[in-house]
């Protein structure tokens, strides 16, 4: 360790104490997430507990001439949290009391280390929950869901996280802190809260956020659509937004993944399926019933072999099970996977599906997909076991055609979990020099020295300012 | 290069002209900006992807018109004026509740660059997360950073019935409990209008419910509105008096005259200042107007 490091500890350590990690075992955690990508490496790592312990800690790193990565759960799967260039890293998940909830006006303070699915929990007996909902809502924060504008099954019918954030409380680069956004209308000037979402925590640290909380819907009706092929239930997804109903979700699985899944948990899907779509609708009895009664037409339309509808709540939670624990039932299938995500328009899914299969073969891997239909967002599965020498490469390539199928479809980069370091190389194929230009002087506006979580998102050799923040690091800190 | 990019051009101020239904929003434009116009007309519309491609210069009323051929709408208020002017003085439909809020059904942006570059943003589908969020900095810039060109926005499906319900005696601050999402409820201190959407039954049912709290009789749409927006919390908004319309639920209000602006923080208008430095480095792009 050099004396550089010595004099950044001891600085980190007079605000926090013992809340200061340092150690071997926390930095070789912390180089990663749940992502495939290695090769981070961690400086140390700051368990704030205030915004105020959140701002002495980036003005030190400041000092020290280092950049900070914030951190919640890392559970990101675009290496968005992947620390470069050894940055003091400002772990977030100690920040994670639920401040303040007002029902009249149908918004929550909250700290960003609360866990999606506590916040809910919370709500819940009062009658609301936090509409976004992504798979891993079990162990993901609110931070990480605004860093990444994280999405969800729901989102289809509510919106991403972007809808359900009405403020945020964030300390930029420089130190500074400052409310985004209002808990009024139309809060004035540029809408800099939305911008804020999304920016993969390289606009600055989420230290609070007022989101907007959503009423619980009196009656949910949740089908099961199995279908003889994947074609036919994307079909019938692109057939059921033609005919204008939005439902609350609307869920693709293949039969391989509802294979493993009824095998890992054993929730009742059938395995002779060759898919099945889980739709799920909200509102009140009546409209439900109706809409319910729509899908289950269309769905024979197109060939669905059986519809069921979940006859209880237990029910409805049993085939929910299923599907949010999908990623982990792939375990059983091969040893390593690759999680893809990638969105096309609706009417582009069932051909785009087919070249992801077309993909895979080419390229003699296993795939699996079980993706929000709804909303046309694909999330290939590629198995693989990482043990088998030269595997990541053809796991990549293999990725690189299926994020140029889904451009050549008419599709994006990413619906949910951000570029990352994932998507950095793809940028170019889907946006402009000038396009990538006007997205970094957007960031050189929160942070101009690019001090936030620097060498993500905006491709490599873009931003000089960043490539300065990386190489500011002496070579032998932290080997 | 585009046709208004040339038109834009790389040097001099301009400023672009809509439908002027808001000109005097964010200050008055120097006269020596030259003036422009975006290109009008709906690019492409596919009612079964829900979303649907409009050059900037298009009136809202032809966009609303070739939705409604679809049974379809938008978060754009139907106030006049041109899409492009809608998205950048970012205000919502008075339904908001119902059409979903404007800033989150802006998908995919182009501009013209105060270079003179034409630059987008965003992308085509209804979920992206790819990269900075460019079209959300372009909603309410008031046409500060670039000059729109084109926009891609979400649309959504007519509901099978819409209703106007209005009632004298009911206390509009209960009615979110008694109705889920209602699509509108508008209070002017004397009565309350409340917009109940959605399939027939579900209708009948929510003005079922209200009863509990009032007498309620049909009408045939909302309040005239007094023309400027006032933006509160909606906690705020039992304090009102004098002439208003009330937006219950969201915190908007309308009066007769406009709302003094509120003070930004420091650190707000520093970001917005290096934005708008970073986008417009010679100021050129609508001169005398500012978003903050």
């Amino acid at each position: 360790m050099t004396t550089a490091d010595d004099a950044l500890l001891a600085d980190l350590k007079r605000v926090l104490g013992d809340r200061v990690r340092a150690d071997s075992a926390e930095r070789a955690l912390l180089r990663r997430d749940a992502s495939v990508f290695d090769g981070g490496s961690a400086g140390p790592t700051c368990l704030c507990e205030s915004t105020e312990e959140v701002q002495r800690v980036v003005r030190i790193a400041l000092a020290h001439g280092r950049s900070v990565v914030p951190r919640g759960a890392g559970t990101g799967l675009a290496g968005g949290a992947i620390p470069l260039g050894a940055p003091v890293i400002i772990s977030l998940s100690r920040m994670n009391r639920i401040l303040e909830v007002d029902t009249d006006s149908r918004n929550a303070w909250v700290e960003p280390g609360v866990v999606n699915l506590d916040l809910t929990k919370h709500l819940t007996p009062l009658g609301y929950h936090f509409a976004p909902d992504p798979s891993s809502q079990q162990v993901c924060t609110i931070g990480g869901n605004v860093g990444n504008n994280s999405g969800g099954p729901h989102c289809l019918a509510y919106g991403v996280t972007n809808a359900h954030i009405l403020a945020i409380e964030v300390v930029l680069a420089d130190g500074e802190i400052v409310t985004l956004g209002g808990l009024d209308a139309e809060p004035s000037g540029y809408d800099l809260r939305g911008v804020f979402i999304g920016g993969e925590g390289m606009l600055g640290i989420t230290t609070k956020v007022a989101v907007r909380i959503t009423p619980n819907p009196p009656a949910v009706r949740t089908l099961l659509l199995s279908f003889d092929t994947p074609r036919d239930a994307a079909a019938t997804v692109s057939a059921v937004i033609a005919a204008g109903i939005v439902p609350a979700a609307m869920e693709v699985m293949d039969q391989r993944i509802t294979i493993a899944v009824e095998n890992y948990v054993n929730v009742g899907y059938p395995r002779d399926a060759g898919a099945v779509l889980l739709a799920e609708v909200d509102g009140l009895p009546d409209g439900v019933d109706i809409d319910a009664q729509r899908i289950s037409d269309i769905g024979r339309e197109h060939g669905a072999t059986d519809v069921r509808q979940a006859a209880s709540d237990e029910e409805r939670m049993l085939l929910w099970k299923g599907r949010k624990t999908a990623f982990g039932a792939v375990a059983q299938i091969a040893p390593n996977y690759y999680l893809h995500d990638t969105v096309v328009p609706r009417s582009k899914l069932a051909d785009t599906l087919e070249e992801v299969y077309r993909i895979a073969e080419e390229h003699d891997l296993a795939v699996v997909n079980v993706f929000h239909a709804g909303d046309g967002n694909l999330h290939p599965l590629l198995l693989f076991d990482g043990q088998e020498p030269g595997i990541y490469d053809r796991v990549h390539a293999a990725g690189a055609k299926i994020v140029e199928a889904s451009l050549a479809a008419g599709g994006v980069l990413s619906g949910e979990h951000g570029i990352g370091v994932e998507k950095q190389p793809y940028m170019h194929q889907m946006f402009s020099e000038d396009d990538l230009d006007h997205q970094e002087r957007l960031r050189h506006a929160f942070d101009p020295a690019c001090r936030s979580n620097p060498g993500k998102v905006i491709p490599v050799g873009h931003s000089c300012a960043d490539i300065q923040s990386l190489r500011n690091v002496p070579e032998e800190v932290w080997g | 290069m585009s046709d208004f990019a040339k038109l834009v051009g790389a040097e001099g101020p301009v400023t672009v002209v809509g439908g002027r239904t808001r000109w005097h929003v964010g200050g008055a434009v120097h006269s020596d900006a030259r003036e422009v116009h975006a290109p009008s007309g709906v690019v492409s519309y596919d009612p079964a992807e829900m979303t649907v491609t409009v050059r900037a210069g298009t009136t809202t009323a032809e966009l609303t018109a070739t939705l409604a051929g679809a049974d379809q709408r938008c978060a754009l208020p139907e106030r006049g004026g041109t899409v492009g002017g809608s998205v950048v003085i970012g205000e919502n439909h008075p339904e908001v509740s119902g059409r979903g809020w404007l800033t989150s059904s802006v998908l995919q942006v182009t501009y013209i660059s105060a270079e003179g570059k034409v630059v987008r943003g965003g992308g085509p589908t209804v979920k992206n997360v790819s990269g900075f969020d460019l079209p959300r900095l372009i909603v309410g810039s008031l046409g500060t950073l670039g000059l729109v060109e084109e926009v891609i926005l979400r649309t959504n499906p007519i509901p099978p019935r819409s209703q106007w319900v209005e009632s004298h005696d009911a206390d509009p601050f209960t009615i979110a409990s008694q109705v889920l999402r209602p699509s509108a409820v508008l209070w002017n201190g004397s009565s309350t209008r409340v917009l109940l959407e959605g399939h027939a039954p579900d209708v009948a049912a929510s003005l079922n419910s209200l009863t509990s709290i009032g007498s309620w009789s049909e009408v045939d749409g909302s309040f005239d509105l007094p023309q400027y927006r006032w933006s509160l919390q909606p906690a705020e908004l039992n304090g009102c008096s004098g002439t208003f319309v009330a937006s219950i639920g969201v915190g908007t209000v309308w009066r007769d005259e406009p709302q003094p602006r509120p003070a930004l923080s420091p650190s707000v208008i520093e970001i917005s200042t290096r934005m708008k430095s970073n986008f417009d480095p010679t100021g050129r792009l609508n001169p005398g107007r500012s978003a903050f």
